[in-house]
């Protein structure tokens, strides 16, 4: 019998609306229940206005809930102070966010510099943080990032996100704006880095195929309720219409592929 | 002569570093203190609409109050606050000058940076400040590293234009006591001295020029990452900064003051009673191109030491007085009024300074017009002007009731413009005044007041309370009283308005004080 540790992180019953003008409220998470395994890589998957992003922003305290209890390792979000809780959980926002007005090296070591880390310290830890997000030579560390294409901006977001070495690591739709390639190499080098440094990762997604690829889990999310949670295997299994509506695309197209391109698949 | 080699030219520079200096000082106080207010006003009224609105709408009315009048407005106000912190706490400060100025211009700097700060910080991605809070940012931290820098160009845009606009505006702090570069524009325009004005108009727009570039190099430094450009910027501000307080540029302290109003006789008999108390062995400065009110309240508060007033004014506008009454009998009633507020009259100059009916000699002798009473029977036909005040003054009043002038229309004018718009049958009377030079110059004719519906308006000196006892000073003036006849202060009157290198106040004034034989 092994002992009981907290999950990562953790919703029970939890919920949350807006006001939408004067008098109508939106729900936009409505009693979502779930547990986050350590080391794993949970993706949340749904259209928009499914409640994701708000469900993903409810771990960090971008957004506090109005119901139900969120913990972090144990610990009842209501009870942490919101600037610590950030500083120890990575951010991978939707198209980089990196700031503008600073340089890939700043950008990477801002919350290392939050926390106080000495100066060599921050250095080295971006010059490691570059060479693991491949981004290491060529001097990219000086530059600014409108000097950077799509795909090297998200690697820096990825590296800004890691540099304070948290356990966990949020992704709002991290690799939507990416042309195919590019998102392939990166969600596959993520996925890697995820597994290196034994991270515990939630990432946002409306791409099932992506969702199915990098993974563990996936959860269907819709109208702010939890549809479906389970392994690709799993999910299958379920006999909702719009989780087997969702799997029928790449299912689909992986068919058609396999026609297309004789001996690519079926070995 | 070439423009380079006029006199004027030299004698304005020379005053360069004086009305620069105090230019300077007042313009970046009033630029550090409207930045200080509200730069942390503009951060605390972003996410809160009512407060902004509230704000801005202030700010708004405060620009649409022309800068002229806002700066007259807070004299007396800071007039009035002083007199409260006397009663209350049993101190007083100056409200003449540099506090009033600095004030009015620090209020009129405000709107462009509220208003660009708050749109800056306001349009800023809100992906970044989410980010900014995605990556543990405080409110504080996200404020200064991230939304402040991003949106500095915007605000750096407020920042200049302001700049440009208080340092243009500075120029209008000369009627209210401090010293500027308007002292060259207000001079030269009373004075019909073009290279005066010029001189301002030029000092003030190079200034403005250069604090906008230097303004400009420390914002063009941030956003390119070139710390090199924005610390010169800076060292360029701190220098400018530092150039004010050296002793070069500092206002020498004189012990005694001289004030002048805003017109050309003023500026000549302040300097002919500067002059005199310096061949006393005394030092004099002049405090010119004062406001008509202000200069009383300053000399009540001893912030200037000695002016010339005339009667028939003290009487109506600053005791109110509506009855006309006669000369001597004025003099005496004033002389009592102004004691009771520890003001000195300590004597009549010798001429008057009155409003008067003015007309061509040629065409009055024409029409057979030798006094006001001849006039009323052509008035229905005649046009008159006068100066902006004149139709709202006792006097005007007075003479319609008197005579039952009527007259056709009755246009404003700017005073030096009135003597050729009457000379060429623009119009056909103005209300001009006793001692004007141009009456000589345009062959105009004086009309008699054989009712004495104008109250007499001697030139009289009146002492500030502080030099009551001043026996130094009062034997240095004595020399004047009486000795100004109304011909001489004509003739020194239009040699102040031409337009030729002997036309300034001050020599104008020597050749007068030769004239009365007290040089």
């Amino acid at each position: 019998m092994t002992m009981p540790t907290a999950p990562p992180i953790s919703f029970a019953h939890v919920g949350k609306s807006f006001a939408n003008g004067a008098a109508a409220r939106v729900v936009a998470v409505d009693d979502v229940s779930l547990d986050i395994a350590a080391r794993e890589f949970l993706a949340i998957v749904g259209g928009s206005g499914s409640g994701k992003t708000t469900l993903l922003r409810l771990a960090n305290r971008l957004t506090d809930a109005d119901s139900g209890t969120v913990t972090v390792e144990g610990e009842d979000v209501r009870n942490a102070d919101p600037v610590q809780l950030r500083r120890r959980i990575g951010y991978v926002f939707q198209s980089g966010g990196l700031f503008p007005h600073m340089s890939v090296a700043e950008n990477i070591g801002i919350t290392p510099r939050l926390l106080g880390w000495p100066a060599d310290q921050i250095a080295a830890r971006v010059a490691e943080l570059l060479a693991l997000v491949q981004l290491d030579g060529d001097g990219h560390g000086a530059r600014m990032p409108h000097e950077l294409s799509g795909g090297q901006r998200q690697r820096v977001g990825v590296a800004r996100a890691l540099a304070a070495r948290p356990r966990i690591v949020l992704m709002d739709e991290p690799f939507g704006a990416l042309d195919p390639l590019t998102r392939d190499a990166l969600g596959e080098d993520y996925r890697a880095l995820h597994r290196q440094l034994g991270l515990t990762t939630v990432m946002i997604t409306h791409d099932m195929t992506e969702a199915l690829l990098l993974a563990d889990r996936i959860a269907v999310m819709r109208s702010g309720r939890l549809l479906a949670l389970g392994t690709p295997a799993e999910l299958s299994e379920s006999r909702d219409a719009y989780v087997l509506q969702l799997l029928r695309t790449p299912r689909r197209q992986a068919e058609r592929i396999n026609t297309l391109l004789p001996g690519a698949g079926a070995a | 002569m070439t423009f380079f080699s006029d006199p004027r030219l030299s004698e304005a520079a020379g005053h360069l570093p004086d009305y620069l200096g105090s230019h300077l000082r007042v313009s970046i106080a009033a630029l550090a203190l409207g930045l200080v207010v509200s730069l942390p006003l503009a951060i605390l009224a972003r996410h809160r609409p009512v407060l902004r609105g509230l704000m801005l709408a202030v700010a708004s009315i405060v620009q649409t109050v022309p800068g002229l009048a806002l700066l007259a407005l807070f004299y007396p106000l800071l007039l009035a606050l002083a007199s409260l912190t006397f009663a209350w706490f049993g101190f007083d400060f100056s409200a003449f000058g540099f506090l009033p100025a600095m004030l009015a211009l620090a209020l009129y700097s405000m709107l462009p940076v509220l208003r660009n700060t708050i749109t800056g910080l306001n349009g800023l991605d809100p992906a970044l400040l989410e980010a900014a809070q995605g990556v543990g940012m405080t409110p504080g931290q996200s404020l200064f590293m991230v939304e402040l820098p991003l949106a500095l160009p915007v605000i750096m845009a407020g920042i200049r234009t302001s700049a440009v606009w208080v340092i243009g505006t500075a120029t209008l702090s000369t009627p209210i006591g401090q010293t500027s570069l308007g002292n060259y524009i207000f001079a030269g325009l009373q004075t019909q001295n073009w290279v005066f004005v010029l001189f301002g108009c030029v000092a003030s727009a190079v200034l403005a020029l250069a604090v906008d570039q230097l303004l400009a190099l420390i914002e063009n430094g941030f956003a390119s990452r070139k710390w090199l450009r924005s610390v010169l910027g800076g060292a360029g501000i701190a220098a400018l900064v530092a150039l004010t307080l050296t002793p070069m540029l500092a206002r020498s302290t004189s012990s005694y003051i001289v004030g002048a109003k805003t017109f050309a006789e003023q500026y000549v008999l302040s300097q002919l009673i500067a002059q005199r108390l310096r061949g006393a062995g005394l030092t004099a400065s002049t405090r010119e191109g004062l406001g008509s009110s202000v200069i009383f309240a300053a000399l009540a508060a001893d912030d200037i030491d000695v002016y010339v007033d005339y009667s028939g004014t003290l009487w109506a506008n600053q005791f109110h007085g509506t009855q006309i009454l006669p000369r001597e009998q004025l003099l005496s009633e004033l002389s009592a009024l102004l004691a009771k507020r520890n003001i000195t009259l300590f004597g009549t100059l010798g001429f008057e300074n009155a409003y008067a009916l003015v007309m061509p000699r040629k065409r009055a002798e024409a029409l057979g017009i030798h006094s006001i009473a001849d006039l009323a029977a052509h008035a229905g036909s005649f046009s008159i002007a006068g100066d902006y005040e004149f139709f709202s003054r006792p006097e005007w009043a007075s003479l319609r009731e008197a005579y039952g002038l009527d007259f056709r229309s009755q246009r404003q004018m700017q005073p030096n413009f009135m003597y050729a718009a009457v000379a060429s049958g623009d119009v056909d009377v103005i209300a001009g005044y006793t001692s004007d030079g141009l009456i000589a110059k345009y062959d105009l004719v004086v009309l008699d007041d054989p009712k004495h519906a104008i109250p007499p308006y001697d030139a009289i000196l009146l002492l500030a309370p502080s030099r009551a006892h001043d026996t130094a000073l009062q034997t240095a003036l004595r020399p004047l009283l009486g000795k100004i006849d109304i011909d001489t202060m004509r003739e020194a009157n239009l040699r102040a308005s031409g337009n030729d290198a002997d036309s300034s106040p001050a020599s104008v004034a020597r050749w007068l004080s030769q004239r009365i034989g007290t040089d």
